[in-house]
Parts: C-alpha cells; structure tokens; sequence
C-alpha cells in the first residue's frame, strides 16, 4: 500500500486521513476463554474515500465497526479520528465524538418507532444541544436531501423499507460527520431499493463524504472504490477499485 | 440536552403510553389524595376545636369548678374509683368560692342531665336540661333570639321558667310562638320565656337542642340531688385573671375541704386547655397514623412507579441503544428517564391534589366533619410527589443509562 503513511506509535496522523487504526485489537474475555476478534488491525482511510469493508462472519467485521463508530473501546492499538487519539477517550467523549463525527446508518435502520421521520433526523441535533427551531429546518433540509421533503411527518411503519433506510441517511447526515458508517444497510432491503441506496450512498460520495460501508455481499461492495476483507481479524486484502 | 426537552420527551411517551403511565400515576395519585384529605382533616377540627368547640362548651377564660373533670379521655379505673369518692360541690361550695374571689368575674352554676321535654303529645327525648343562674348565658356566649333570659327574681325565687334551644323551639312548637306558652319536663310545667339564637352543630351533634331554667327551679331534681351543683363557672375578664381566679378558687376549696398541704385537691378546676389537651392528644395519633398512611401508600406508588420504569427500560433498551449511537451521553439518558417518573410523579401529585381538596370540600358538606384543606399540605403534596418520582425514578435510569450501546442496538 504506497499510499499509505507510514505510522509508529507517538506519530500524529496526516491531516487528510480521516481513520487511522494503528495494531489495533479487541479482545473478549468470556470467562473460560479470551476471544480475539481483532488482532492488530492497521486500516488509513483519507477523506472521501468510499469503503466497503468484507469478510465471512467471524471475522472481526462487525467488532470493526463498532470500534470505529466509538461504541466499542479496543483492548490494544490506536484509533484516530480526524486527527484525534479517540481509543482511550471515555465514555462520555465518546458520545461526543459519535454524535459529532460519526453517522450510523444500520441494517435495521434503528429508527424510533413511535416519532415522526422529523424527530428522528432531530436526534442526533437534540444531543448536540441545538435550539429546536434550528433542529427543526437542519432536519427537514437533511430529509429533502434524501427525497423524503414530503414524507417528515410520517412515522417509520407509514414509510417503506427503502424511506425508512433514507431518513436513517438522513439522520446520520444531519450533523455532517466525518464518516458515514454504514452496517449492511441493504440487507433488509429487496435488490432495487437495494440499488436506489447505493445510489444515494455514490452520490453523498461524489459530494465529497467520507463512507465506510460493512457488508457481505459482493455486489454492494462493488459499488465501493476500495474493498477491505478481513479474516481472522485481520486485514487479508485491500483492493483499491480502478476508477 | 437541556432539561426543558426532557420534560417534553417525558410527555410524549406519556401520551404514547396512557395505560401504563396511567398506572403508575394511581399510587403517588392515592396518597397524595389521601395527604391532602386527612391533613385537611385535621386541619379543619383542629381551628374547629380551638375556635369553637373550647369557646362553645366551655367558654372563653372560663374554668369550671367541679368534683372531677368533664373531659375524661382514657382514665383508669382507679382513678375513677377515686374520683366517685370525691365529695360534690354544694351551693355553699359555689357561693363561697364565688364571694371569695377577689378579681372582677362572672360566675353560674350549671348543672346538667338529659331527659324528655314534652309539649302536649309531643315529646323531644335527650334534651340536655340545664339548671343555671343568670349569668350562664353571658358566660357561654348564648344570645337570646326571641323572648328573654331569666331574671335575677325568677333565679332566686327558682321560678318555673325555661329558655329553649332553637332546634328543640322549632320541634316541639313547629311554626307556632313558644314564647308565654308551657313546656313539661317529668309533669312539671313550665313557661317559655325565651328563645336562644341557633349554635349550630357539633361534630352532628346539636347544640339546639337544651333548655335552660333556674338553678333552684324544679329542675334542680332532674339533675342532681338537692344542695348539689355540677359546676360553678367563672369567667374572667383575661386568661391571667382566669389563672389567678383559678388559683383563689383552689385555696378557698382546699381551706373548705380541709386539705393539709401534702393532700391532693378533691375537685377539679377545668378549663377548655382540658379539653384542647384531649384534642391535641387525639391530633398527636393523627400526626403519627396519618403520615404512616401517607407513607406506605407513596411506597406503594413509588415502587409502582419504579416497576412500570423499569419495564420501560427493558422495552426501550433498543431505544436506549439507538440514542447513545447518536450521541447521547449517559446523563442524557439518566436525565430522560429521570424526568419521565418525576412528570408521571408529579401529575399523580398533581391530580391528587385536585381530589383530595374534593375530598375535603364532601366531607364538609356531606359529613358534620369540618374539613379546610391546609395551604402547606399542597405544597408538601407536590414536592413529596416529585420527591417519589426522583426515588422511584433514579434505579431504572441509572440502569438505563448504563448500557451498553452495541448489546442495547442488538436487543430485539
């Protein structure tokens, strides 16, 4: 990997990569033994760069994940985050970090089954401690974004599973993160709207946003400029897509 | 987040769950009502007796002289036995206590028993019969509505006349004037020459219902045997004078009733502290049993309260998960759920309030109990209410915002 920094211990990452695992590790102990779903993952992501990370289950993807969406603390090694030493942060910092820098968009969407399309974009500006008039248009200008401009004051089971997955977009753009983390956000979804995701996901690309993608199948990943597989918790290759 | 949008959030998951919000509301509901009733209970019977139950059968800086206590709450039987030995107070008693006091006062005797008042066929029974000198109306405050109160003649002379109570007036005259007309109390006639003004009730009782004749008339047969009296009421001008007047008429006793100094008085000077004592006797219990009632039925409704959170944590965990990924710190979400039992607290308290000033306001009209909802019992029914919905609230959101975002995420 030639385009890669060269990084030890004690260094600072370049400024434009936006995820820097240095050996990084996760360990879990489960009393009679210690599972090691990470063993030493070295990953650099630069700005806008579109990522989709494979792998067969087991394989450390999903520890992976929430490792880089600061859910998840690791065991060993470094992670920075746009240019912050965000593995030893605690717990509250890393709310901050993952209401600020971060944007989720799940299988399941995970969207608040019982609040309009509007409050949930609203969340993640709620937690950011913004007045609710400012809420209110960021929110409803992240869902025009989506296509959804008329559909904001639908609840999630009023909206099809392709609306629900673009509020779910909507809500991790609206405090305009450094990364996009997207946790197979097509699996629940049939092969067209599968489609019509990925595209929203290549045009927030061309837009310049950072997007980390997991997934199991190959022809999602294939929308990516670069495809990371892991095995045994481990990078096993990194393939970077001819444009 | 900022406190105003918990409390905001708490009311929209109220609204989404009326059933189980509703629920939990019921327990602080209950004995916040209940706080307010009782309290307003006491509260009531309490001005009641200071104001008018001491003034009414008593009288103001008045204190009777008598063989034992009127007020007898909760004595023992030897003392009982004590008190049945005790000699009576005679008219010589009452005449020389009466002459003897040095301070400006009133003084009546008062004797009294029950028993029927006939007019005609008509019979009223339990009519409390009254043998009093003049001075017995001043002394109990009782005015005169029609007619007037016997003379310092018809006393001395015990002449057959009688002054009756409104109610027993209105039942045994029915519309008609009583005055000049006769009323038979055991076959004796005698002549109506007053009315007294309507006193109202006590605790349901009537207090209309007595007739009031000279001490030395035939009445003095009905109730008590002859030379006897049941009390002598003075009356002073202040309560200072009334505890000198007190003190004079318990050394002219002691001297009459040859007491040697380390003998206990054989008589009782009673004052309406006797009574206010029996109350605060009672209110004491009140004070200790109501506030135990309160208690256990806000423990009940905070661990309602705590349960039905606790629920809601387990059924929101994924809810939980979802906000700590979007940035939710720990004591955004303690802080939710935090607000969430204080609102359902406080509007139970809220509604209980509202219920036990209904409470108060039937009881008054629909019981003879005088009921005033105390200013302070509102106060304390809120904050106690806010204060079970903080309790009943802090275990569920400590324990909801301790999980752990990436298992609350995967909960199903």
């Amino acid at each position: 990997m030639s385009r890669a920094q060269e990084f030890r211990t004690g260094d600072t990452p370049l400024p434009d990569i936006v995820i820097l695992t240095h050996k990084l590790s996760r360990e879990y102990d489960m009393g009679s033994e210690v599972v090691r779903a990470l063993r030493g993952v070295d990953l650099q992501i630069r700005r806008n760069e579109y990522v989709a990370v494979m792998g067969p289950s087991g394989s450390g993807k999903s520890t992976l994940m929430n490792l880089i969406g600061c859910l998840d603390t690791p065991t060993a090694g470094e992670y920075w985050l746009n240019s912050q030493k965000v593995s030893d942060l605690a717990d509250d910092d890393l709310a901050r970090i993952r209401n600020k820098e971060i944007g989720f968009v799940f299988q399941t969407f995970n969207l608040l089954p019982r609040a309009s399309a509007l409050h949930n974009v609203e969340l993640p500006l709620i937690y950011a401690g913004l007045a609710s008039r400012e809420r209110r248009d960021k929110a409803a200008e992240a869902l025009s974004r989506v296509g959804l401009a008329d559909r904001m004051d639908h609840k999630p089971n009023e909206l099809s599973g392709g609306q629900r997955q673009r509020v779910a977009i909507a809500r991790a753009l609206v405090n305009t993160p450094s990364i996009l983390l997207a946790d197979e956000p097509t699996g629940n979804l049939d092969s067209t709207t599968s489609q019509e995701i990925m595209g929203v996901f290549g045009e927030l690309h061309r837009e310049g946003q950072t997007v980390v993608m997991v997934t199991h199948e190959a022809d999602i990943a294939a929308h990516a400029a670069r495809v990371v597989t892991l095995r045994d918790g481990l990078v096993a290759t990194d393939q970077l897509k001819a444009a | 987040m900022r406190f105003f949008e918990a409390v905001r959030l708490a009311f929209m998951q109220l609204r989404a769950q009326k059933l189980k919000s509703g629920f939990a509301l019921i327990g602080v509901f209950i004995g916040v009502a209940f706080l307010i009733g009782a309290w307003s209970i006491v509260n009531g019977v309490n001005s009641y007796m200071t104001d008018k139950f001491a003034g009414t059968l008593v009288g103001v800086n008045t204190f009777h002289l008598r063989k034992r206590p009127n007020f007898t709450p909760n004595v023992t039987d030897s003392t009982w036995r004590q008190w049945a030995r005790r000699p009576r107070i005679t008219f010589e008693d009452a005449n020389a206590v009466a002459a003897g006091l040095t301070l400006p006062v009133l003084t009546a005797w008062s004797s009294e028993d029950r028993g029927d008042v006939q007019v005609g066929t008509k019979k009223v029974s339990q009519v409390s019969l009254n043998g009093a000198t003049t001075k017995y109306f001043d002394i109990r405050n009782i005015k005169i509505a029609e007619g007037r109160p016997f003379t310092t003649q018809e006393d001395k002379a015990g002449a057959a006349v009688v002054v009756l109570g409104n109610d027993l007036a209105d039942r045994l005259f029915e519309g008609q004037d009583p005055i000049g007309k006769f009323v038979r109390i055991r076959g004796i006639p005698y002549r109506v020459i007053g009315i007294a003004e309507r006193r109202g009730n006590l605790f349901g009782i009537s207090l209309d219902k007595f007739v009031v004749a000279p001490a030395l008339s035939p009445i003095q047969r009905e109730v008590n045997p002859p030379g006897v009296i049941d009390a002598l009421m003075v009356q002073a001008k202040s309560e200072p004078e009334m505890r000198s007047a007190m003190e004079e008429a318990e050394a002219i006793m002691r001297s009459r009733r040859h007491l040697r100094p380390r003998q206990d008085d054989n008589f009782a000077l009673e004052t309406a502290e006797g009574v206010l004592t029996f109350w605060a006797k009672i209110n004491r219990y009140l004070m200790i049993f109501g506030p135990g009632l309160v208690m256990i039925s806000l423990v009940v409704g905070g661990i309602v309260i705590m349960n039905i959170m606790l629920m809601a944590v387990a059924e929101r965990t994924r809810e939980i998960g979802i906000r700590k990924s979007l940035g939710a710190r720990r004591r955004d979400i303690l802080r939710q759920f935090l607000a969430e039992s204080v609102t359902i607290a406080v509007i139970g308290a809220a509604l209980g309030i509202g219920a036990g000033i209904f409470i108060s306001i039937l009881l008054n009209v629909a019981t003879p109990l005088p009921a005033t909802v105390a200013p302070s019992s509102i106060v304390l029914g809120i904050v106690v209410g806010g204060g079970v919905g903080v309790l009943a609230g802090v275990y569920p959101a400590m324990r909801a915002a301790r999980l752990d975002p990436i298992a609350a995420l995967r909960h199903e």
